[in-house]
């Protein structure tokens, strides 16, 4: 039997406002339990809820960003259900009038493939507290700093065919709000958190499979596992005669497993309704042309132009705008040196190995993108060849300067004086006579390898200071005889 | 003193006769030897009162002048008031001392009015009898047997029976109106998002007002005056400006025109109600109004849309109160389900109770259209009925009640029997329309109210009209004997 | 629409309101009795009504996204049944 697997996300973005949706509360991260939780947050009787612009204009931010619909009007309904983190009983959120309509968002895989996902819906709400199962006398603790936060979230189609796909629509959307600004993408802080709807089907079949929800994957590498772990539970589960459940389930990074969630079991009656303290939310055009005014570059457009422009492979422009920090680190780096390849290849190798090594953001590079440029200008000049290249780059990370005081003070000029070369060969050759009337008797195939010898002798000789490229020009010619 | 008007206390004070902290000490004792008689107050504030009258004093000897500037008043206990018990008359919050001021408190405060305390009113504000609060049902002074209304009863009883000149109180379904009806006093639901509903405690957002409660039209414009207006806390507050509604009593009535909605006068009405009522339109007419009929045909849907639209809002609003924050918790919880259940049910009232569970059913899956949204869209219809009707008349007139104010008991076996008195006010709420009582006479000892609709924001009209027709009768000048 | 008492079990829980046995009957009757009078809307013909959700048809004001509260945890967990350390406390709830 081969099957198919069917996916769809919701993705739970905190906006990056100052302050709450409904409440003037701030959404600093890690503040003392309940210190940020106002009589609003709270839910104290008598308490009313007030819009906050910022939010309405992110969310348009977002919707102009995946090209969707923006409705006219819309509308926040009371989702009610009882639990301790949710003071009001119910959570202001939308149900029929969303924010964000249909739109979609384009995928590239590994293999350089792109995918359009389509986006059925994008909504605001408030968060809800947080409940601490640590002991205390076999109570929770509740911290309502968090209730009240601004939430979008975001729904795709059931679009998504894999795990790795799923990973790269995360990927993307990770990207994308934090390219537009609008959240920091922190899964592990809970800013961007991700619930995947899982089935699987017989390929060929046209109805959807039974689905199960995995709640709240915090990572990139939990999202493709637990994606695949429950794809490969449920088809078990049926090739064994069973059936899957309609249930959440939460992914266990300790034992790479799945389980369901005891608390939820019926499915719950949320009786929506249109909330009646607040009126519904109109969106001009002009406001809508104003948001769309002042949206940066999109990931997709940077990509595009970073081929187009500088002649890029797909591959190498789709890692360079992956982040808005580092697309704008390589313009910077290109700028300076007028050299898009040799910038992308600086950025995607020596520069991100430095920044894993250490653990570091781009933002917190200790080479700067100009330093990186001048540094490739030296390379461009002849100042010096790409391997020295690579210790003036250790240097400028360890502090000692810039490429030109380094090179100084280094002495690593590269020697490109002609008659300086030849005399250091001949004195090489000269060195190594032997080796060279060996070179000389011996056929095209052998001399290929032996050519490698006289180079690295001749690098020893000018401690990789000589011009490689005259080297090897000079080299041949004296070999020849 | 009891018996002067907010106006009368305003000249007064104006003139030295007394100073603020005096009458509201002589009121104080006049409500400890009273109020048992009524159960009006649920919490009577005497060591504040006597501070903010001091303070009023201090404030006018420093040449400060302000209508209602010393003047006495009493909170309805849904308003929230620093520091002091604010009950909503239910067990759920006998031990809740809200943290904060309503707007309403705050404005009437800023403009210098004593608070002598909390009155008493059906649960959650559910109720036209105020039987149904955990601190006791609330006599109508004019006759201890039977009840003041609801749910603004305390406020209406406290009034009547001059404990207080006046008080604010809130209209949902005709909360102000109805009880000012029964006890001989003029009670105004001002339209939907005049008055700030930031810390008024809720029962149905979309249909709840605050508004005063007096015993003359005069007294209540002055009271809107200063509680009325934009609160940006509020998203459901208007951003309007507010009417001169003193100035605007003396407007002549000549060319008024009045409308009688054909539908008011069926046979649920009490005959001699719709004989005080058409003795009112004489009057009315002697000093230049005229008479027109009307029609209001979606009425009789109002009760079945209020009933849903109601208790709907409600069983949201009143899902905060669960034991965890604030509020009544039950003893020793086995579970969290444990914690909801028993402190809900021990911590609500029978009609709380019913109606938390008829609005969770009208908003389930798979009546939500058939309950809900029907209901929303009789409100479409009895709000086009009224615009269709004021684009022939100024005001429409009828009675406030199809009833006198009946026996303590007599209506507790059968709540829908109550829910029907409310036929001539809901639709306003509905609506979001203002509406004023207004005394209109007596049968056998007991009040009768007449009751005027107007426009949106023309609670300056209503006023207007009120205060010429106390002008010209005496109806609202009479106290209830013992009083 | 009469309920049954399985009915009314399923509302009074879906509200947390704790039912007990011998409130049963009573509570199902009078609301039937409630909602005898509200199905007297279905009668009502509301063809090509739009619903009114909201008296006046405005639109919801947006306010500017600041910081305007400071801390008051002392003032407002001071009415709290159970707290510690600054967390308010519930029974265990099980994930």
């Amino acid at each position: 039997m081969q099957w198919e697997t069917v996916i769809g996300l919701e993705i739970h973005a905190q906006l990056a406002t100052q302050s709450k949706i409904f409440s003037g509360s701030a959404t600093t991260f890690g503040a003392e339990p309940n210190t940020q939780a106002s009589l609003v947050d709270l839910g104290m009787p008598g308490t009313l809820p007030v819009l906050n612009a910022e939010a309405v204009r992110m969310a348009c931010k977002f919707g102009l960003a995946i090209d969707a619909e923006i409705a006219e009007k819309n509308v926040f309904a009371r989702k009610n259900y009882f639990y301790p983190d949710l003071p009001k009983g119910y959570q202001t959120s939308q149900m029929d009038h969303p924010i964000v309509g249909k739109g979609h968002l384009d995928i590239t895989l590994e293999d350089g493939t792109t995918r359009r996902i389509g986006i059925t819906r994008a909504h605001l709400e408030e968060d809800a507290g947080k409940s601490l199962h640590e002991d205390f006398q076999g109570m929770s603790g509740i911290d309502l700093n968090r209730a009240g936060t601004p939430l979008l979230e975001i729904v795709s189609e059931p679009d998504i065919r894999s795990a790795k796909e799923a990973v790269a629509y995360v990927k993307a959307m990770h990207s994308l709000v934090r390219y537009l600004g609008i959240c920091d993408g922190n899964m592990a802080e809970g800013s961007l958190r991700c619930d995947c709807n899982v089935s699987v089907r017989p390929k060929g079949q046209a109805e959807f499979g039974t689905r199960a929800e995995i709640k709240n994957v915090n990572s990139f590498r939990f999202i493709e596992k637990a994606i695949n772990h429950e794809v490969q539970r449920q088809i078990e589960l049926i090739e064994d005669g069973g059936k899957v459940v309609q249930e959440t389930r939460l992914y266990d990074p300790n034992k790479d497993e799945t389980r369901s969630m005891r608390s939820k079991e019926e499915a719950n009656d949320y009786r929506y309704f249109p909330c009646p303290d607040l009126l519904p939310v109109v969106i001009e055009q002009s406001f809508l042309d104003e948001v769309r005014a002042s949206l940066p570059e999109l990931p997709v457009e940077k990509r595009e132009r970073f081929e187009r422009e500088f002649g890029l492979s797909a591959y190498d422009a789709a890692v360079l705008a992956a982040s808005r920090e580092m697309a704008d680190y390589f313009e910077v780096v290109q700028q300076v040196c007028g050299d898009a390849k040799l910038s992308a290849n600086w950025v995607m190798g020596e520069l991100s190995s430095l920044l894993n090594r250490e653990g570091l953001d781009i933002d917190q590079s200790p080479v700067s993108a100009a330093q990186l440029g001048s540094m490739i200008l030296r390379i461009k000049d002849d100042t010096i060849s790409g391997k020295i290249a690579k210790m003036v780059f250790e240097a400028m990370a360890a502090g000692e300067g810039s490429a030109d005081q380094i090179i100084e003070n280094k002495g690593l000029k590269q020697v490109t004086d002609t008659g300086a070369i030849e005399k250091m060969l001949d004195e090489v050759l000269a060195a190594n006579a032997e080796q060279v009337d060996q070179y000389r008797a011996s056929d095209e195939a052998k001399r290929g390898k032996m050519f490698g010898f006289f180079v690295g002798q001749a690098m020893k000789a000018s401690k990789g200071k000589a011009n490689p490229a005259q080297v090897n020009q000079l080299l041949k010619r004296k070999l020849e005889g | 003193m009891h018996q002067l008007t907010l106006a009368e206390i305003a000249r007064a004070l104006a003139t030295k006769q007394f100073s603020a902290e005096e009458l509201t000490r002589s009121l104080l004792a006049r409500i400890a030897q009273l109020d048992p008689q009524l159960n009006s107050f649920i919490t009577v504030t005497e060591e504040q009162a006597i501070a903010q009258a001091k303070a009023a004093d201090a404030r006018r000897a420093n040449g400060e002048r302000g209508a209602l500037l010393g003047a006495p008043i009493g909170h309805k206990d849904l308003f929230c008031t620093q520091g002091v018990r604010t009950s909503c008359g239910s067990k759920m919050l006998d031990a809740f001392t809200s943290p904060y001021d309503a707007t309403v408190v705050e404005r009437l405060a800023a403009a210098g009015a004593v608070s002598l305390g909390k009155l008493n009113m059906d649960e959650f504000a559910m109720g036209s009898a105020n039987e149904s609060s955990h601190y006791g049902p609330v006599k109508n002074p004019w006759d201890l047997s039977r009840v003041p209304g609801g749910s603004s009863g305390g406020s209406a009883a406290a009034v009547a029976a001059r404990l207080l000149p006046a008080a604010t109180g809130s209209d949902t379904g005709g909360s102000i109106r109805q009880p000012a009806a029964l006890t001989n006093l003029t009670g105004l639901k001002p339209t939907y998002g005049r008055v700030s509903r930031w810390g008024m405690i809720a029962y149905a957002s979309s249909l709840d007002q605050g508004g005063p409660i007096a015993r003359t039209a005069e007294d209540c414009a002055l009271l809107l005056g200063a509680m009325a207006g934009f609160d940006p806390k509020d998203s459901t507050s208007v951003d309007q400006p507010l009417d001169d509604y003193l100035a605007a009593l003396e407007k002549p009535l000549s060319g008024l025109r009045i409308g009688l909605p054909k539908e008011y006068f069926g046979s649920g009405l009490d005959a001699r109600i719709a004989e005080a009522v058409m003795t009112a339109v004489e009057e009315l007419k002697k000093l230049g109004a005229t008479v027109k009929d009307v029609s209001l045909p979606n009425m009789q849907h109002a009760i079945p849309s209020y009933y849903v639209i109601a208790p709907a809002e409600a069983s949201s609003n009143l899902s905060r109160f669960d034991g965890v924050r604030f509020g009544y918790r039950c003893e020793n919880p086995v579970d969290l389900t444990d914690l909801y259940k028993r402190s809900r049910a021990e911590g609500f009232g029978d009609e709380v109770r019913r109606r938390i569970m008829v609005g969770t059913y009208a908003l389930s899956a798979g009546y939500y259209d058939a309950y809900y949204l029907k209901a929303q869209k009789i409100r479409r219809l009895i709000k086009n009925d009224f615009v269709s009707a004021f684009e022939e008349v100024d005001v429409i007139l009828g009675p406030t009640t199809p009833n006198l104010a009946w026996k303590l008991g007599e209506k507790n076996a059968d709540p829908v029997s109550a829910y029907l008195e409310d036929i001539y006010t809901i639709t306003a709420n509905l609506a979001g329309i203002p509406g004023i009582s207004m005394p209109a006479g007596f049968i056998d000892g007991l009040p009768v109210g007449v009751q005027l609709l107007a426009p949106y924001f023309q609670e300056a009209r209503l006023l207007n009209v009120a205060h010429q027709y106390q002008q010209v009768t005496e109806w609202h000048k009479q106290a209830p004997s013992g009083f | 629409m009469a309920l049954e008492r399985s009915e009314v079990e399923k509302i009074a829980h879906l509200a947390r309101l704790g039912l007990n046995e011998d409130d049963l009957p009573r509570t199902t009757e009078t609301l039937n009795d409630i909602l005898g009078l509200i199905d007297r809307m279905q009668a009502v013909d509301t063809a090509g009504i739009e619903p009114l959700a909201h008296p006046l048809e405005t639109s919801q004001r947006l306010r500017a996204d600041e910081v305007t509260e400071t801390n008051h945890r002392d003032a407002y967990q001071a009415i709290a049944p159970a707290v510690e350390e600054g967390l308010y406390l519930v029974p265990r709830v099980i994930e």
